[in-house]
């Protein structure tokens, strides 16, 4: 008796699975379900490029309409990563044009796309929609002109925080006339000046556009006129707010922001001035994110925006607010889930010291919500830790960034090591930790315990020895990507601890202890990752035992890669090797 | 007792009160010699070829992994100028965690008045990457304190910088190179002739030119394997171009230093020389045909 499903029947079924994490599942079951659910799959998320080969997914997903593409690891924000590692997109896009050319959406992630990148894109892929590149690099803005003229049924074209060779604002000027699908635009991280007329244009055959988000350069005064061609608009990126302007200019400014009823999200406020606070004031009461982490404003100024943002669910903002600003966050934002304090400073001696572990005690007391933090502050408590995690159970993520490297409980002198335990014991669904200040051995035992949910963590200037890397991979069965840096383990609890390896996405380690002779071993023994030595100097005339600057450890299918630097070295480099008189400790 | 309040801190905490703060780690004679700044630096970047996981003595010097070299060749390649360290707040250093080998022996950063009590801060030692904020963010910041000069907060760390000398305002301009992935902003104010700019900015964007980190693979980016850089000015490889007043390109060494300082609003280093007196974009097609 035939019990297979009609595949039919079965793509019909999957239609209404949406979440990859299912599909996947599915695609495990069998054969048919396996066939059926790739041919269906629209939508592809890789989160490694470098753990599969373009030609694999354009083979397994030939209906894809939308790629999301990772590329560096997460270091590279920080500069950790040397130029040229790699991350090209190129050969994504070589191979999805040539085998899914119906592709409509590409998303990538700290990615190098070259000017012939987007060319490319726009030359092959005719119902193109969505661009969307978060910290990439390595294009012009006369990149972004062929987008623009080519696209024309562009939806959406964002420009997050990438690092754009800014030739000019023309870019802009290429939107052809009949391009009126825009919905969302974002080019905050541009430099040069757009032309005022070309963007009052575009808004103006833009009747679906609802995010806008404009680069620095654009005044307060050009602001007036494009918020009256756009009153739609849900999500705000202002330029810059600082211009001097007449009294009639206010009055018509603060008109155009009260007309923005379907207002959620503001951001942008470079440079703003105090004076020009109050326009705001109209829109606070529909905001549910507001990002004032560029808003160098005092303590008193931001407070009064934000006692009046009652349904506030996201909230940035720079250490300008203190303590005393974020308990006027605490008691009038219930509604907050997510929060990130950077620091406003360049460094130790300038941050704002008026901002301690206090604020962030005060917001986890009134929020219940709260569940996502990222908090960068001179030094804290082991107290104050354990308070936050007793008021907020339901932390999702917890990245505290206290900034003096080694800096112990500032009013006990003692390693930060139970404060953390307090979070990882009673956050049970805690899924990212960033820990800091000085740790012992113990706190990552009380991490490896604990953390049974912890899916990324990352660690800089901590830990003792061996066991710190020990309890974590042996402890923190969801780990999937940690990120480790100048910490003074070796060799050993990486080598015991390979097989856990194949279960997590990457693992990252510079500055630490681990030898150049451990990573041709641990090479050896686990084929079906990619260890990646990243090291600046030659590699070749290296001692075994000598410590390497940075290893980059992922699993992969697509074995070695192609585009190596010379500064990346993986055993592929030295096949030779195999023939192993590395002594096994 | 808040120790590190107001405190001169670098970034590693090399000062005295963070390394009393650590006193299991601190069993070394360093400490003794910290206001000697110099004593401390100098143990911290001593080699050491030990195996790894060995107990070394000083195990403090275990901390400061970034700062030491850790292999037999010594680092300290990109060693970016006081006066850019004095300048920009954000030191960020393109490339590889080896930067953080330079290790230079104190300098007052900035002049401030205020802290005439506190210490010099101990080396000025910059750790790559920490505290971890993305470089875009990082430059924004810097160049919103060119925005607010000579402003009134007290509490803003960002107008610090400007108001150094108190009356005048400071002169931060973008440099930006043909084939680096991103710019970096410089105070003219800190230099006084067209020879220490130069220099300045051989230092600032030698980096790019040392071929190793070049990027290879990628279709369309052949600018960062320059393998030599000469004096600037003197243009045998590359030139600097500044963006004046009146929005014209320009070459720099033109006209008196005090006129350049007053009328230049942005710099650009290039590398084809023929591509003077044309916009930069052209320049730009010049060099991809190359």
């Amino acid at each position: 008796m035939d019990l297979r499903l009609p595949s039919k029947v079965l793509e019909h079924i999957l239609s209404f699975v949406d979440s990859n994490e299912d599909r996947n599942s599915v695609s495990l079951v069998c054969k048919s379900w396996f066939e059926t659910e790739r041919r269906t799959r629209k939508r592809v998320i890789v989160r490694n490029c470098y753990a599969v080969t373009p030609a694999a997914v354009a083979r397994r997903f030939p209906e894809m309409k939308s790629l999301t593409l990772k590329g560096k690891p997460h270091f590279a924000d920080y500069n950790l990563v040397p130029d040229g590692w790699g991350g090209y997109v190129w050969p994504w896009i070589e191979a999805m044009a040539a085998k899914c050319p119906s592709l409509e959406e590409l998303r990538l992630k700290r990615m190098v796309v070259t000017d012939e990148c987007l060319e490319k894109i726009a030359a092959s892929f005719k119902d193109f929609k969505v661009l969307v590149l978060t910290s990439c690099e390595g294009f012009s803005t006369d990149g972004l002109a062929a987008i623009a003229v080519a696209c024309r049924n562009l939806r959406e074209l964002e420009l997050r925080e990438c690092i754009v060779e800014d030739i000019g604002g023309d870019w802009l000027s290429y939107f052809p006339e009949t391009l009126t699908s825009l919905v969302s635009l974002d080019f905050s991280c541009l430099d040069s000046e757009v032309k005022l007329s070309d963007l009052e244009r575009l808004l103006s055959r833009s009747p679906n556009l609802k995010s806008l988000k404009l680069n620095r350069a654009v005044s307060l005064d050009a602001l007036g006129s494009l918020l009256r061609l756009a009153p739609q608009l849900v999500e705000l990126g202002t330029g810059s707010f600082s211009d001097k302007l007449d009294q009639e200019a206010v009055a018509k400014l603060s008109q155009a922001f009260s007309e923005l009823k379907e207002l959620k999200s503001l951001s942008g406020l470079w440079d703003v001035l105090p004076e020009y606070i109050p326009l705001l004031y109209s829109v606070c009461p529909g905001l549910t994110s507001l990002n004032l982490s560029y808003a160098t404003v005092q303590m008193s100024d931001l407070v009064e925006l934000i006692t009046r943002c009652s349904n506030l669910q996201k909230l940035w903002v720079m250490d300008l607010i203190e303590d005393k600003g974020l308990e006027v966050v605490a008691s009038s934002c219930k509604e907050l889930r997510e929060l990130r304090v950077f620091p406003s400073g360049a460094g130790l001696d300038e941050t704002n010291v008026a901002m301690t572990e206090q604020g962030l005690v005060y917001v986890s007391e009134a929020c219940p919500n709260l569940e996502s933090v990222l908090y960068f502050c001179v030094q804290f408590t082991n107290t104050a830790m354990v308070t936050i995690a007793r008021n907020r159970p339901n932390l999702k993520c917890f990245r505290l960034c206290v900034m003096e490297p080694f800096a112990p409980d500032h009013k006990t002198q003692k390693p930060l090591d139970e404060g953390f335990k307090a979070i990882v014991e009673r956050c049970k669904d805690l899924q990212r930790l960033s820990v800091s200040g000085l740790l012992t051995d113990k706190a990552f035992e009380y991490i490896g315990t604990h953390g049974k949910k912890l899916r990324m963590l990352s660690i800089a200037f901590a830990g003792d020895s061996d066991l710190m890397l020990h309890h974590l991979l042996s402890g923190c069965e969801s780990l999937n990507k940690l990120e480790i840096r100048d910490c003074p383990f070796g060799d050993t609890a990486l080598l015991e601890n390979a097989a856990k390896l194949k279960t997590m996405r990457s693992l990252w380690m510079s500055s630490c202890c681990v030898s150049f002779g451990a990573c041709k071993l641990l090479s050896q023994k686990m084929p079906k990752l990619n260890v990646e030595v990243i090291d600046e100097h030659p590699l070749e005339t290296r001692p075994d035992s000598s410590p390497v600057e940075r290893i980059y450890i992922y699993r992969t299918l697509a074995g070695p890669r192609l585009d190596m630097p010379e500064f990346v070295w993986t055993i592929h480099k030295n096949p030779e090797i195999g023939v192993s008189h590395l002594a096994i400790k | 007792m808040s120790e590190s309040v107001a405190a001169e801190h670098d970034y590693i905490g090399l000062s005295m009160e963070a390394a009393q703060m650590s006193d299991n780690k601190t069993k070394t004679r360093d400490n003794n010699n910290n206001k000697n700044d110099d004593v401390l630096n100098f143990k911290a970047t001593e080699l050491r070829l030990g195996l790894p996981g060995s107990e070394s003595p000083e195990r403090v010097d275990q901390r400061f992994l970034s700062l030491k070299s850790s292999c037999p060749v010594s680092g300290a390649k990109r060693v970016f100028s006081d006066a850019i360290n004095g300048s920009t707040k954000w030191v960020f250093s393109p490339g590889s965690a080896t930067d953080v080998k330079d290790i230079k022996p104190a300098v007052p950063v900035k002049e401030k008045k205020s802290s005439a009590a506190a210490a010099p801060p101990a080396s000025k030692a910059q750790v790559v990457g920490w505290p971890p904020i993305r470089s875009f963010r990082k430059n924004t910041m810097a160049s919103s304190q060119s925005q607010k000069q000579g402003g009134s907060d007290n509490n803003n760390s960002e107008t610090e910088g400007e108001a150094k000398s108190g009356a005048e305002p400071c002169l931060y301009v973008k440099v930006s190179m043909e084939g680096a992935p991103y710019l970096r902003k410089i105070d003219l104010k800190t230099y006084k002739s067209y020879v220490e700019l130069s220099s300045a900015l051989e230092e600032m964007f030698s980096c790019f030119t040392i071929g190793q980190f070049g990027s290879h693979g990628g279709c369309g980016r052949d600018g960062l394997n320059e393998s030599r850089l000469t004096d600037l000015l003197r243009g045998s490889e590359y030139f600097v171009t500044y963006e004046d007043k009146d929005s014209d390109w320009m070459l720099v060494g033109d006209v008196p230093w005090e006129m350049f300082i007053c009328s230049c609003k942005k710099l650009r280093i290039m590398k084809s020389f023929e591509a003077i007196g044309l916009a930069p974009r052209v320049m730009e097609k010049c060099r991809s045909r190359n």
